[in-house]
C-alpha cells in the first residue's frame, strides 16, 4: 500500500481540506506550513517548514520517510499569488511569487523524488492554474510561475518515469479560499465566464483530480496538466 | 572514516549491480571503472547510484551530502569515473560538511 503523503502549504485552504480527504482514505498524512496549524487532525503530522527554506524542507521529507518507512506521495499545493497590473508589480514580488511557486517546489520535489527512486515508486503531483492558458490580465507573475511549474512538470515526469515516478499537475479555477480573496466580483465573474463551466470551483474538485493522479492503476500517467472547469 | 565510505561506496555498487543483473562491477577495486563513456553504467544508471549514495552517507554519518552539484560535475577528471575518486568526492564533502 502505498499510502505515506506530504503535502504542502496544510494550514489552510486547499491544503487543509486534502490533509481531511486524504485522511478519511486512511492515508499517512504529514504536511508543513510556514507556522504552526490550529487544531490539527488526529493522524496528521504538522511539520513547521516553508518551502522556500531547503533545510528545513529537507529535514521535514526525511523526517517523515524515516517515522513512516518511505514517502509515496508529494503534493505540492503551497503557493502564493499576486494579483495587479504588471507595470505595477515590482520585481521584488515577482521574485517572492517564484521562490515559493516554483524554486521552492522544485527544491521539494528533488528531495522527495531522491526518497522515492529508493522504493522505485511515487506520485509527485504539482498546482498550476487556470491562470496560466487563459492569460489572465493582472496576473503576470503568478500565471508565469505556474507556467514554470507546468514546463517543470513535464520534462521531471520523463526523467523520473525510469524510476516508477509520475509527476502530473492540477490546474483550478478560482476557488474561494484566502488566495483569491482581494479579487473583485466584476473581476472574478468575468473569469468565470471564460470557463466552460462557469462556477467557482470547489476543493473537492481538486481533490478528484489528486486521487485520479495518485492511483496504483494511473502508473502509465504521467507529464499531465489537467484544468478544471473545462479550460483548454 | 575512509574505511566508512568505501564500505557505503562497495555496498551501493553491489546493490546497483544485482538490481541491473550486470557483473561489470561485481567485487569492486578503487580503479574499477564506474561511469566513463564507453565503459561503466549508464547515465541514469549513475543518478541512481548518486541518490542512493547521498542517502547512505546522510544515514551513516548525519549529515547531509549533495555529490552532484555543478562544482562536481564540471571538474576536468570525472570524479564519478571510478570507485576510488568517487570515494575521495564523499570524504571531500563530508569534510567540508563537517
Amino acid at each position: 500500500m502505498h499510502d505515506v503523503m506530504f503535502i504542502t502549504g496544510t494550514r489552510k485552504g486547499i491544503g487543509r481540506f486534502l490533509v481531511d480527504h486524504y485522511l478519511e482514505r486512511g492515508y499517512r498524512v504529514h504536511g508543513c506550513s510556514r507556522g504552526e496549524m490550529e487544531d490539527p487532525p488526529d493522524g496528521y503530522t504538522h511539520h513547521v517548514a516553508d518551502v522556500t527554506d531547503g533545510a528545513a524542507m529537507h529535514r521535514a521529507l526525511t523526517g517523515t520517510a524515516r517515522s513512516e518507512g518511505s514517502l509515496d506521495i508529494l503534493v505540492n499545493n503551497a503557493g502564493i499569488a499576486s494579483m495587479n497590473h504588471a507595470l505595477l508589480t515590482p520585481a521584488s514580488t515577482v521574485r517572492e511569487v517564484f521562490s515559493t511557486n516554483v524554486f521552492g517546489l522544485v527544491q521539494t520535489s528533488i528531495d522527495a523524488a531522491k526518497i522515492m527512486t529508493q522504493h522505485k515508486w511515487g506520485r509527485i503531483v504539482n498546482f498550476a492554474t487556470v491562470a496560466t492558458p487563459l492569460r489572465l490580465e493582472g496576473e503576470s507573475a503568478y500565471a508565469a510561475s505556474k507556467a514554470a511549474v507546468v514546463s517543470y512538470t513535464e520534462i521531471l515526469a520523463r526523467e523520473l518515469a525510469t524510476f516508477g515516478i509520475t509527476v502530473n499537475a492540477v490546474g483550478p479555477t478560482p476557488v474561494a479560499t484566502d488566495l483569491i480573496r482581494g479579487v473583485p466580483a466584476e473581476k472574478l465573474s468575468a473569469l468565470l465566464s471564460r470557463q466552460a463551466i462557469p462556477r467557482l470551483g470547489e476543493p473537492a474538485d481538486v481533490a478528484n483530480v489528486i486521487d485520479f493522479f495518485i492511483a496504483d492503476a494511473s502508473a502509465f500517467v504521467t507529464g499531465q496538466t489537467v484544468y478544471l472547469g473545462g479550460v483548454v | 572514516m575512509r574505511d566508512r565510505v568505501q564500505v557505503l561506496v562497495r555496498e551501493a555498487v553491489n546493490d546497483l549491480n544485482d538490481e541491473l543483473e550486470y557483473d561489470g562491477l561485481r567485487d569492486p577495486t578503487e580503479e574499477t571503472v564506474i561511469f566513463d563513456g564507453s565503459a561503466g553504467v549508464d547515465s541514469l544508471s549513475l543518478v541512481s547510484l548518486i541518490v542512493s549514495l547521498e542517502a547512505a552517507c546522510e544515514a551513516e554519518f548525519g549529515v547531509e551530502v549533495s555529490l552532484a552539484d555543478e562544482r562536481a560535475m564540471s571538474r576536468h577528471r570525472s570524479p564519478f569515473r571510478t570507485v576510488g575518486s568517487l570515494i575521495e568526492l564523499i570524504l571531500e564533502r563530508l569534510e567540508a560538511n563537517a
